[in-house]
């Protein structure tokens, strides 16, 4: 039974560490400015993580396979020197990898809210995301959800008609964002909690009910990806999905006005 | 005649006093055993019904909204009727005044309480299956206001209200049960039965005991808030100005992260409830199947103390993404790492412990083997998950899915059947078959893996957990071939069970006789004969003089039951 276990847990150690070399499924390839530290990071603790899964499940092996010894000196009861050394071994590795990724963090929550970043209001709605741009004064208007949302009529926010400044907010079904422009979220919810997550931007973030949580990225290259809802937020929430489209400078002014001017033909009429 | 009936029904009632309405510490523990058993089985088949769903979304057809119901009350029936209530409370309210040499709990009415209390819970909780709407589709962590307003969905209304008061029921329950697992060990120790002469099964349950009496405290009095907000016109949890499906809320002033909060603060301490029995089982077995010391003792004993203490400053590892204040994940990053450490020492000491023993390799043997290969492999995506830069990416996807399935339930699962297959001779007096139980490890071993290691690629490759469908997102449906390598190896672990059940019911009636101590163990417990005699000790409590894990280097000098008379050249340990 011993040799069979052995084999055993050699077959399935090898087997997780091929499943992670091979990967048939990975990482969505990074779109963003900090993705590529963050892989980094994450390539590190793969590494650093899988080599202790493969020492201690070698270990196990090993240590089924010796058998018993009459010698005195095999530590009986227990052995400070080496209990005291492990633990200080697996404090250094830990707290080492630990420490050496807050930097990381600090650097992912604190976006700098640079003069330059684009303003977007993210919206959660069971089960349909909003984005909603400040328009061409740069100020996002009022928005009272519990008194003027109406989705049928337009205004699914509930932006207060009264605002001066949210005439010209355009609404977009879309997130529709320059390249290499930092983007500054501002992340609201008018019913549930929702998260949006954007893999290729290694971005996630929930978006709470009477929070405005702002939080963003730079993204480095055009293209569509897709933004998921990772926060169960009813029935619906496998399907509330939205586009993420990463167009030029030129291509986002131009697709401002476009949407600027059907906002004003829609108030209009 | 009429004597006649009057005495069979004097013996009817007490054999009910006897197997159903005891305060008998060893019955109550075998109500739990099967209580336990029966929301596994539910749990299992509701597992089977959710992966075949979303690979085949025809077989079996559901709702949306029925496979989130699922989702919900497999994680409530998995983590608080069977994680923690077998090791706990089965086990633990069986084997605890036996291994200290008690003749009973210290309150044997409050155990016996708890249990009704835990059942009554689990009713309500099932009930919720008949109700209109079905049961809560918020999952089992219950985030408000999704679980603060019926209007949210279906299943938010009365199933919400069943799972609010079965959870408050299932607090009560186990904080009623927890007192005696504090009390007891303090109190009932048999004479010479030292607090470092207690086996680490006796420490293990007696810190978590002490972690079920805190964490449960504040999961109750949430668990209220949440009832209040939903029907008494308060607003913790939910904020002003929301609206839903098109019509206002009426309520303001409350934060959903409120709710975060408090449900972390028991929902991690409830991990530990979880695993701190486990660890505490495989480091009895590891000793007693290797006939040799538990390595290192008492820092086993001070690991087990320090994980149930860190366990309680960790919670904000699950919200570093919630819109908690973001400097507040470093401080719940460095603390999650810590925990890290005396877990790694209980790791490294079970090696230690192995090493150049004697193994013998029995059923319990390569259960607690595979406890060990599956706590390592779950528990080492852990500092991936306590690092706020690397969680973002992967919270709420798979690759958690997979950690804690590997740790806290393939691994806490493993520690169940070790100590099923271990005390089974014990319970029922009768031995379970060694070779349908090698066959049922090496199903569940090679089962557990191949459900569970894919499912980091999953989450990698950012699948979210509980999406009902996967043809939503492009990118989602893309990893359908995975998922189904998953969903066939979890329907061939789950029908791999069977193989448990068959040996345990054929087992109960024809397996053979035990002796008093088949597995040459040294613990009080195995001091009687099997299965238990009603009395346990008796009026006559053992007199200890030996440490838990007095197993000789010399194979001819065996092994010192904890009983046995003082030697004369005995050396305090």
């Amino acid at each position: 039974m011993s040799t069979v276990l052995r084999l055993a847990i050699v077959a399935i150690a090898l087997a997780s560490a091929g499943l992670f070399l091979v990967h048939p499924w990975w990482f969505p390839a990074a779109a963003s400015a900090q993705s590529a530290a963050l892989d980094r990071r994450f390539y590190a603790a793969l590494w650093i993580l899988g080599g202790l899964f493969l020492l201690s499940q070698t270990a196990l092996v090993l240590v089924l396979s010796r058998s018993q010894a009459e010698d005195k000196h095999s530590s009986w009861y227990g052995n400070w020197k080496i209990e005291v050394a492990w633990a200080l071994v697996i404090t250094v590795i830990f707290f080492g990898f630990n420490i050496s990724g807050e930097h990381l963090w600090s650097r992912m929550t604190s976006p700098g809210r640079t003069a330059d970043a684009l303003q977007v209001e993210v919206t959660g709605v069971q089960f349909q995301w909003y984005f909603r741009y400040p328009g061409a004064d740069g100020v996002l208007g009022r928005v009272q959800a519990a008194k003027f949302a109406r989705p049928d009529e337009g205004n699914p926010l509930g932006i207060d008609p009264t605002d001066p400044t949210g005439r010209d907010d355009i609404v977009s079904s879309a997130l529709v964002l320059p390249v290499d422009r930092p983007v500054d979220l501002i992340l609201r919810a008018q019913d549930v909690i929702h998260s949006v997550f954007i893999p290729e931007m290694r971005f996630k973030r929930d978006a709470v009910p009477g929070m405005d949580i702002h939080a963003g990225f730079t993204p480095t290259r055009t293209g569509s990806y897709e933004l998921v809802c990772t926060q169960l937020c009813g029935l619906g929430h496998h399907r509330m999905r939205a586009l993420v489209r990463v167009v030029s400078e030129a291509e986002f002014k131009q697709w401002l006005k476009v949407q600027s001017s059907a906002r004003l033909l829609s108030s209009i009429h | 005649m009429r004597s006649d009936s009057s005495i069979s029904q004097r013996l009817q009632t007490s054999r009910l006093r006897r197997y159903i309405f005891t305060t008998d510490h060893k019955v109550i523990g075998i109500q739990y055993f099967f209580l336990s058993l029966a929301a596994v089985l539910i749990g299992a088949v509701l597992s089977a019904l959710m992966r075949l769903h979303i690979v085949w979304p025809k077989a079996p057809a559901m709702r949306p909204e029925t496979y989130l119901s699922l989702v919900t009350m497999h994680g409530t029936l998995m983590v608080f009727f069977v994680l923690s209530t077998v090791p706990q409370n089965g086990f633990g309210s069986y084997f605890l005044p036996l291994q200290l040499g008690a003749r009973e709990m210290h309150f044997p009415r409050l155990n016996a309480a708890g249990f009704w209390i835990t059942l009554a819970s689990f009713l309500v909780l099932i009930a919720a299956f008949h109700v209109p709407g079905g049961p809560s589709l918020a999952g089992w962590t219950q985030y408000a206001p999704l679980s603060a307003l019926a209007q949210a969905g279906p299943g938010q209304g009365l199933g919400t209200d069943l799972w609010l008061v079965s959870i408050g029921l299932f607090s009560l329950g186990s904080m009623v049960s927890a007192v005696n697992f504090i009390v007891t060990p303090i109190l009932r120790r048999a004479p010479g039965m030292t607090l470092m002469r207690m086996p680490l099964t006796c420490w293990a349950w007696f810190v978590t005991g002490v972690l079920i009496l805190l964490a449960f405290a504040v999961l109750l009095a949430a668990a209220i808030m949440l009832m209040c907000d939903r029907h008494a016109g308060t607003s913790f949890f939910v904020p002003g100005g929301l609206v839903m499906s098109g019509k206002p809320v009426d309520h303001r002033g409350g934060s959903p992260l409120l709710w975060q909060h408090l449900f972390w603060f028991f929902g991690h301490p409830e991990v530990y409830i979880a695993i701190l029995p486990a660890m505490g089982l495989i480091s009895h077995l590891v000793s007693v199947f290797a006939r040799k010391p538990v390595f290192s003792y008492k820092v086993m004993v001070a690991a087990t103390i320090a994980i149930g203490a860190l366990g309680f400053m960790v919670w904000g590892h699950h919200m570093f993404v919630s819109g908690m204040n973001p400097y507040a994940g470093f401080a719940f990053s460095a603390l999650t790492t810590a925990i890290a450490v005396p877990s790694a020492v209980e790791v490294f000491n079970w090696l230690a412990t192995m090493y150049r023993g004697r193994i013998r390799y029995r059923t319990p043997t390569l259960f607690s083997i595979g406890f060990i290969s599956l706590f390592v492999a779950g528990g080492l995506t852990g500092p991936v998950l306590a690092q706020p830069a690397l969680d973002a990416y992967v919270h709420d996807t798979y690759f958690v899915v997979a950690h804690f399935h590997l740790i806290m339930a393939m691994a806490g699962l493993f520690a169940i059947f070790a100590a099923t297959y271990f005390w089974f001779p014990k319970m029922f007096g009768r031995m379970m078959s060694e070779r349908l139980g090698a066959v049922h490890f090496w199903i569940t071993l090679f089962g557990a893996y191949s459900t569970f290691m894919p499912m980091h690629l999953l989450g990698i490759a950012g699948h979210p957990r509980r999406y009902a469908e996967l043809t939503g997102v492009q990118y989602v449906a893309a990893m359908a071939p995975l998922q189904k390598f998953v969903t066939v190896a979890a329907i061939v672990t789950i029908c791999g069970q069977i193989v448990f059940l068959m040996n345990f019911f054929w087992s109960l009636r024809k397996g053979p006789t035990a002796e008093a101590n088949p597995w040459e163990c040294t613990t009080l417990e195995w001091s009687l004969p099997s299965p238990t005699p009603a009395r346990g000790f008796g009026d006559k409590a053992p007199v200890v003089s030996h440490g838990p894990y007095e197993y000789h280097s010399q194979p001819e000098r065996g092994y010192v039951m904890q009983n046995a008379a003082p030697r004369e050249d005995q050396t305090l340990i």
